[in-house]
């Protein structure tokens, strides 16, 4: 199913501004654990889908907000290509407009990039019902400021988003793990280790004390590799979707789980093995805590966010650009239509 | 202008020899890398820190003094060209490397390093910055990040958004904001990619945290010759299509070919109406394995011959010619005006068929240079100032290029910047509504409109005046406000 629902979510919020309401955007829903609830009616995405333009060698697709994730994915698969930034789909579900108003990347963003760094373009609409076009799809493109980019991570409060453009990458033509025993200080120093190396790395993840390292590309590279980082053992490719996903067995505990985002080369403060799944080489780390303000000040832009099952309020660092960013929603949304109430 | 208030501001806060007010020594000062775009500000300034930086600009901001921030000078697109009622602020005597972090792969410097200094900085590790514009020895980080800049090996590295981790910024209003660091990304709104490309309209980058990436084991450089411009155009989507993803992929056309290997004798085929040069890298398996499939995609697409150079000498020599096009092009008439449209790859075929169509109809040759592989062409419009009418003919050609860049699906500028060049192009590219909403984001940052007044992104007056504005659904947005 496809069907382009532009007009008629122009229209909605068009009549949202007139009459004054707020508008919740919705795509599957399937991040709304984050929360918290915003305000306002939901105006909803779900039917406002489908593949735009795909062009295999421009290595480029464009897709309506609605699209589903693994819609997606079968169809770049079908040309032997994947979405670089591989973004999580919760449930299974997952929309390409969530993908991007989340910002959240799967286990190769170190090595592959974010949903930030493989978007080209958006078409959206902002709090004056207009309806804008910034970038792309093509790769290099400096012509005004960088809309685009600014609307990932920006959890739908700075307007809705139509249709995006994302870079795609062949699919590697060869994929292997390799797995180590070993304690969390050796696995942060393997880890970091790997930055420096130029192997073919597009994940890493230490979770029951094991330091599982993948490789992908070509063939010859990833044997070169697992031959040097050595252990090899059978590992599905399926470990990473689950980790990816959070269907991994780590992730079912009825905890308080943190998103903690940590400079590169940095460990994390907490020193409980069992309560972490660490990725990116050490720089994102899932873990399950009841108090999380002994992370509020990490250093180098490290921060902490609540994930799930999270009911403390809590409490974040004043910062640098909080001012700038309150100008910002007044520059999109003056009248703060889209998503009121929403903790960016 | 001369305000004296003002410059008794300076001198309270910054030494003597950082503030130039001679008319003769201003001078240097006049043109960025882009010599046709002249003015003489009244005052420049080098601060040696950022409390000078912070210093500067509150004076201005409190006088309302308009302020032009520039790094190197480098620039393609007049972003740097100064006011002549402002000031100048030249980031070029911060130039330390404050920290490299090997467990991090960071290196933080300060705004006047140059690109190429990083990678200097760190190849004792076996590590590198990995963007590369030309201009890498003399242009700075700082630079690089007002202008998101690219270079050869982007295609498979990235440009200057994709390898900054973090960035120190000072706005007009005096405060500094710290956005990133170490990590991948960043609580809020992602202001970092915003900051990214923005020509100094928004605040002053003081400082940079680059990543650093370890150096490929191996590279080939494979050299395809062709009789037909389409054909290696053609063989530029074969090549990204079949799965591989080159370090750098570049193509030059029979003029630019000829100039350069007359300038520095590369080896190049003279009589060839095109080359592609296709770098790959990576461990030295993968290295030979990409090189016997691109070699492949190359004589199936019609290459004449395929050369490939596999030690460091040879790779060099394939492209010394490349990086010297520009000053070859150079020596073919007494001026050139570079173009930097971007288009999908599939349409640089057509692009060309147009330029050529153009450089016949405006009698003005043109060679071309381009990052074939991300799509990203320089038309290099060749001509002479003196013969009157040529620089106009010449910005006009230009202008057309870019015209039909956008029309296929394209960019008016991939990598140089918009600046004070290409303002009327950004008319054609961007509707009224998108425009306003850019000049609504600049005062988020800038509510005076004193940092780089005037430049990137232009005024509705302006585009409405060239005739084209663009009215969406038949309205005016907006009709209450001034047109500016």
């Amino acid at each position: 199913m496809s069907g382009d629902e532009s007009e008629r979510l122009i229209t909605e919020v068009r009549s949202a501004l007139e009459s004054d309401r707020a508008v919740t955007i919705e795509g599957e829903a399937s991040k709304a654990f984050l929360g918290p609830r915003t305000d306002g009616e939901v105006l909803s995405t779900r039917g406002h889908t489908g593949i735009i333009e795909y062009r295999p060698d421009e290595l480029v697709v464009t897709a309506r907000a609605g699209t589903s994730l693994s819609e997606l994915a079968a169809v770049l698969s079908a040309e032997n290509q994947m979405l670089a930034c591989d973004p999580p789909r919760f449930g299974g579900r997952g929309t390409l407009g969530g993908a991007i108003a989340a910002g959240f990347s799967g286990p190769a963003r170190p090595w592959h990039g974010s949903v930030r760094d493989g978007l080209l373009g958006v078409e959206m609409v902002n709090g004056h019902g207009e309806q804008m076009q910034f970038g792309g799809q093509v790769m290099k493109n400096v012509a005004g400021y960088d809309v685009s980019r600014l609307m990932v991570g920006a959890r739908g409060t700075l307007g809705l988003i139509l249709s995006a453009s994302l870079k795609v990458l062949p699919r590697p033509e060869h994929t292997c793990t390799t797995v180590v025993d070993v304690d969390r200080i050796e696995a942060s120093s393997r880890s970091f280790e790997l930055l420096r190396k130029p192997y073919p790395i597009s994940g890493t993840c230490y979770v029951d004390n094991r330091l599982h390292v993948r490789l992908s590309g070509n063939e010859a590279a990833v044997v070169d590799a697992s031959e040097i980082l050595g252990a090899s053992l059978e590992v599905e490719e399926s470990f990473w979707d689950q980790v990816r996903d959070h269907e991994h067995p780590f992730f079912q505990r009825e905890r308080p789980l943190w998103r903690v985002s940590l400079a590169r080369g940095a460990v994390s403060p907490s020193d409980d093995d069992q309560e972490q799944l660490v990725e990116w080489a050490g720089a994102q780390v899932w873990e399950y805590m009841d108090d999380a303000r002994p992370m509020i000040d990490l250093g180098d832009g490290g921060y902490v966010t609540p994930f799930r099952n999270v009911t403390a309020e809590s409490s974040k660092a004043k910062r640098s650009q909080d001012l700038y960013e309150q100008r910002l929603k007044a520059a999109f949304d003056p009248a703060d239509i889209f998503n009121r109430g929403m903790v960016v | 202008m001369s305000n004296p208030r003002v410059l008794e501001l300076f001198r309270a806060h910054l030494p003597p020899q950082s503030i130039i007010t001679d008319q003769v020594a201003v001078r240097p000062f006049e043109t960025d890398g882009i010599t046709a775009f002249r003015e003489r500000p009244w005052v420049v300034v080098l601060p040696e820190n950022v409390e000078q930086v912070r210093s500067v600009l509150q004076i201005c901001h409190h006088h309302g003094v308009p302020v032009v921030t520039r790094g190197a000078g480098t620039g393609l697109s007049g972003g740097a060209r100064p006011i002549r009622d402002g000031v100048l602020l030249t980031m070029s005597k911060m130039r330390k490397v404050i920290e490299v972090d090997l467990d991090a792969c960071t290196a933080t410097v300060e705004p006047g390093v140059t690109n190429l200094a990083i990678s200097d900085a760190v190849r004792e590790h076996g590590l590198y910055y990995a963007p590369d514009p030309s201009s890498q020895i003399a242009c700075s980080i700082g630079g690089n990040v007002a202008e998101n800049s690219g270079g050869v090996h982007c295609l498979k590295y990235g440009l200057t958004v994709h390898n900054v981790l973090g960035i120190r910024v000072q706005t007009i209003e005096g405060e500094e904001i710290v956005l990133g660091g170490k990590t991948y990304d960043n609580r809020g709104y992602d202001l970092l990619a915003l900051m990214m490309g923005s020509e100094g309209m928004l605040g002053v980058v003081t400082q940079v945290t680059v990543k650093l990436l370890p150096e490929p084991p191996d590279r080939w450089v494979l050299l395809g010759v062709y009789d037909d411009l389409s054909k290696a155009g053609d063989s530029v989507s074969a090549i990204i299509g079949a799965g591989v993803i080159p370090a750098g992929l570049e193509m030059m056309d029979s003029l630019a070919i000829r100039a350069a290997e007359e300038f520095v004798h590369a080896g190049y085929p003279v009589d060839a109406a095109a080359i592609l040069l296709c770098e790959l890298d990576g461990s030295a398996n993968q290295v030979e394995s990409d090189a016997g499939r691109v070699s492949e995609i190359m004589k199936v697409g019609g290459a004449i011959s395929v050369r490939t150079a596999t030690t460091e000498e040879e790779c060099e020599l394939f492209w010394k010619g490349r990086k010297a096009a520009f000053p070859a092009v150079g020596r073919l008439a007494p001026d050139y005006y570079c173009m930097d449209g971007s288009v999908p790859r599939h349409a640089i075929g057509g692009v060309l068929s147009e330029i050529t169509r153009l450089s016949t109809v405006y009698q003005l040759p043109v060679a071309n240079v381009f990052h074939a592989g991300d799509g990203n062409l320089h038309p290099l419009v060749l001509y002479d100032t003196n013969n009157e009418g040529e620089l106009h003919r010449a910005e006009t050609l230009g202008g057309k290029i870019l015209e039909y860049c956008v029309a296929v699906g394209g960019t008016v500028t991939g990598e140089h910047g918009v600046g004070v060049e290409k303002l009327d192009e950004m008319c054609i590219q961007f509707s009224d509504v998108e425009l306003d909403q850019f000049h609504r984001l600049k005062a988020v940052f800038d509510p005076a409109t004193l940092m780089n007044p005037g430049k990137a992104v232009p005024t509705l007056a302006r585009c409405s005046e060239l005739g084209g504005m663009h009215v969406h659904e038949g309205q005016v947005p907006h009709p209450e406000l001034e047109r500016f």
